[in-house]
């Protein structure tokens, strides 16, 4: 089990290591101590490999993430786990803005609050969210979903188009095109499939959530608009 | 780009290390502005005295300054710090060196001036202008810094942060201000003057022109909400304490850490670090368009 200070290694040798591994590497544990914040630690990880990260990451941490789990026992700064196309990440503590933006796979897990932005543009990734998220979270959302236990701030899913958001608390507001809409059986398996990969079942009972999803109004071209454009 | 620093000591004892670790914090946000630095160290202050940090061409330039300077105002006295001297007089003696500054001292620049304040910045990268200025061994109750990527105006000292906003106020800021050659022809009209093409500098003149209206640097800085358009994290420095401001969209990022020792402002948590306590520290992210204030 490879144990990597970065008080001591520099942080293009780490990820140099990590990125060389083989998908069937033995060496499938990393334990990553001293980040103090640094940016894009375990970014652009292709293998089946657990990092565990000791302390809080800066910028894009595990961004792009194929395979991997990157458990940070620490809070993360600006898209952690962005463009995630597969794997898991877990933050332990808060995470920042644009947190999961543009993720099309995979699922990421917050214990804490999530900033603005969260899940930005989504594609298909899942994000567990156990504290709140911050203003335009899922703006422009297109796909996956979006799971938040606490509250959601200003303009939540603006200009949403097919991503699922679940919110158990408040909505400050929703954006333009967002809607609530009918918590059904199937959306409630769906958030409970999605709370079990995450492993937090048990938690929270799924009909607690309320889903908002697209209004459809926005994103197809409307021609009675025409003059407007 | 641009980083900011700031920190608010709770714990006296604390009061020794504040150039070391703002000089540490403020080395920490060379990549985000390599241009030049600045900052502001809120010092011993003694009653019926001004400090005003001045600013000369060069060191020896600055040096003849003050010796002029001792000459003409008996009770002045200075410590001089690369090109920057502060100069320390009595209150009532203020008018007179403010006098002697527009008869005799052209090249020289006023900087800021205060009870406490002291102001230092300079082209170049952040460890070199802490270096040139000493920053490590003063010592204070808060100080906040800045590193400088140009956008709106030319890397130029005059261009380089923080900017006095008023008598121990400064303002750092860290984004850029979309209408602010509106704001400064409206602000011109209205009798200020302002030395560079800097969208900060405007800030802060606004500011100054809100409190002279008669606002609180609070309401200031809500008011200003509606009339700076674009993107920005505001930090400024009181005499007693600092404030923070993020706009409503709040792209540009902020972290806050609060000990019992201190409370501590960085553009990212990587500033943070290094802070003595830290990984017991709550830290936060501050909310948009929301003022908030730490004095005592």
């Amino acid at each position: 089990m490879p144990e990597i200070d970065l008080g001591v290694t520099p942080l293009r040798e780490l990820n140099g290591a990590l990125h060389k591994l083989p998908k069937d590497t033995n060496e499938t544990h990393w334990v990553i101590e001293n980040p103090a914040g640094g940016h894009a630690i375990a970014a652009g990880l292709d293998a089946p490999l657990t990092v565990d990260i000791n302390g809080p990451v800066g910028y894009y941490c595990a961004g792009m993430n194929k395979l991997a789990t990157v458990q940070i026992h620490g809070s993360a700064g600006v898209g952690v786990a962005e463009n995630m196309m597969s794997g898991f990440v877990h933050v332990s503590g808060d995470a920042s803005q644009a947190a999961g933006a543009t993720g099309r796979g995979g699922l990421l897990r917050i214990d804490g609050n999530a900033s603005s932005r969260c899940g930005i543009s989504m594609k298909g990734i899942d994000i567990v969210v156990k504290g709140s998220v911050g203003h335009m979270s899922a703006f422009m959302a297109q796909a996956g979903n979006l799971v938040v236990f606490g509250d959601a701030g200003d303009a939540l899913g603006d200009s949403i188009y097919e991503a699922r958001l679940f919110v158990r608390g408040n909505i400050k507001s929703l954006g333009a095109d967002c809607i609530e809409k009918e918590m059904r059986d199937e959306h409630k398996a769906a958030v409970h499939d999605i709370l079990t990969r995450a492993g937090v079942n048990g938690q929270i009972d799924p009909s607690e959530f309320k889903r908002y999803g697209s209004a459809r109004k926005l994103y197809n071209f409307n021609v009675d608009h025409a003059g407007e454009y | 780009m641009c980083g900011i620093v700031g920190l608010f000591i709770k714990d006296p004892a604390l009061e020794p290390e504040l150039g070391r670790l703002t000089a540490g914090m403020l080395e920490k946000m060379t990549e985000r502005g390599p241009d030049s630095a600045g900052f502001a160290v809120y010092g011993a202050g003694v009653e019926g005295q001004t400090k005003v940090t001045l600013r000369g061409a060069s060191a020896e330039a600055i040096k003849a300054t003050v010796a002029a300077i001792k000459k003409a105002i008996p009770g002045a006295e200075a410590a001089l710090h690369d090109n920057h001297a502060v100069v320390s007089v009595p209150t009532e003696d203020v008018a007179r060196l403010d006098a002697w500054l527009a008869e005799d001292g052209q090249d020289t620049e006023v900087v800021g001036r205060g009870t406490r304040m002291e102001i230092f910045k300079e082209v170049g990268l952040p460890a070199d202008v802490a270096e040139r200025f000493g920053l490590s061994t003063m010592s204070g109750t808060h100080a906040i810094g800045h590193t400088r990527m140009a956008t709106e105006s030319a890397v130029t000292t005059d261009g380089a942060h923080p900017y006095s906003t008023g008598k121990d106020q400064c303002l750092v800021h860290n984004g850029s201000l979309s209408n602010h050659n509106n704001v400064r022809r409206n602000l011109r009209r209205e009798g200020m003057t302002f030395e560079t093409q800097n969208d900060t500098e405007v800030a802060a003149g606004y500011l100054t022109w809100r409190m002279h209206e008669g606002l609180s640097l609070g309401d200031a800085l809500e008011v200003g909400l509606e009339d700076l358009d674009g993107f920005y994290t505001f930090v400024v420095g009181t005499e007693n304490g600092f404030g923070v401001l993020r706009d409503g969209i709040a792209c540009k990022p902020a972290v806050m850490a609060e000990t019992d020792q201190y409370v501590a402002f960085g553009s990212e948590y990587r500033v943070l670090a290094d802070l003595p306590g830290i990984g017991q520290a709550r830290v936060w992210e501050p909310e948009p368009a929301t003022v908030y204030f730490w004095e005592r």
